[in-house]
């Protein structure tokens, strides 16, 4: 910007911009995909490098729910109510196979993918997941984030 | 004691209590009759020679369409037993009919068989006679029916919340 310039763009591009690294995570973990959870946020692979890094333990000071592991038809009500809990705007990742499809678990048990009870922004499958995809899916959610877009 | 020392005193104790009995690869098992059960409990918990204070596990088998089992009793409760004093082994086995699906409670001999029965019960759907407290453990209240009975359909699905996919 030289003399007499000004400075152009849109809002909602330098708010997208300032959420997109300002990740505040609630990880709903509940079964073996959470060591995968915690390799990617640890030292190593290190999620603060994208504004990840502060896991909130109450929904309601969270922006993204994480839902890492096997949801059960139990856990169902729990999850919705943990989700309806987070102020908008608000972002949903599935976490592994489990929660995308309900993976190998067909049976009376398990909950065939969240996205039956609430949407869904980002899917991350595998089973686990590597810490290279869980962070694929990370910037993938940050894209959708600068862009504006939701799902709730 | 080994296996076969442990089930000669039951068998020596009980006798015709005892339906079956076998030691495989120092394995000991004994099915005993569900009227002998409790009784058995005792003797293996307060026998000095035995003296069985853990019970591991407690589960249940559902031998519905099992081969050459067809007309027995539908399901066996299985008792693991641990000594830690003498450190051995014993499991017990009760046979119980599908129309009368019901067992006597060890909770008053080991209190961890609280849950277990309540889990048998869940699972199974076997009543546990004398049990404080007999309600589902894993599945919500709102299920019908019992899980790992082998007629159960393998995908039906009760959801609480959400489509019933």
């Amino acid at each position: 910007m030289g003399l007499g310039g000004f400075f152009t763009g849109k809002l909602d591009e330098a708010i997208g911009w300032a959420r997109k690294y300002s990740i505040f995570q609630y990880p709903f973990v509940t079964a073996c995909c959470g060591m995968e959870y915690m390799a990617t946020a640890c030292s190593h692979y290190d999620v603060d490098r994208f504004g990840a890094g502060l896991p909130r333990f109450s929904p309601r000071q969270a922006d993204v729910l994480f839902v890492v592991g096997t949801i059960s038809h139990k856990l169902a009500p729990v999850l919705k109510r943990v989700y309806d809990q987070m102020c908008e705007p608000k972002w949903v990742v599935a976490f592994g196979v489990c929660t995308c499809t309900g993976g190998f678990y067909d049976n009376y048990a398990t909950v065939m993918g969240i996205d039956t009870i609430i949407p869904v922004d980002v899917y991350i499958p595998g089973c686990p997941p590597r810490p290279e995809s869980v962070i694929d899916g990370l910037m993938k959610l940050q894209e959708k984030i600068a862009a504006g877009a939701q799902r709730y | 004691m080994d296996g076969q020392a442990i089930l000669l005193r039951l068998t020596s104790t009980f006798g015709p209590g005892i339906v079956e009995t076998h030691d495989h690869h120092g394995d000991p098992t004994a099915v005993v009759e569900r009227s002998a059960i409790l009784e058995a409990f005792r003797f293996c918990r307060d026998d000095p020679d035995l003296r069985f204070n853990v019970l591991m596990d407690l589960t249940a088998v559902d031998y519905l369409k099992y081969p050459e089992r067809e007309f027995g009793p539908r399901f066996e409760v299985v008792y693991h037993l641990y000594s830690l004093p003498h450190n051995h082994r014993l499991r017990l086995k009760v046979r119980v009919e599908e129309d009368d699906a019901r067992a006597p409670s060890a909770v008053g001999l080991w209190p961890i068989a609280n849950w277990f029965e309540r889990e048998v019960w869940d699972m199974f759907g076997i009543r546990f006679d004398g049990h404080p407290d007999l309600r589902r453990l894993l599945m919500y209240e709102e299920f019908q029916g019992h899980p790992l009975r082998k007629d159960y359909p393998v995908t039906k699905r009760q959801p609480l919340i959400g489509p019933n996919n």
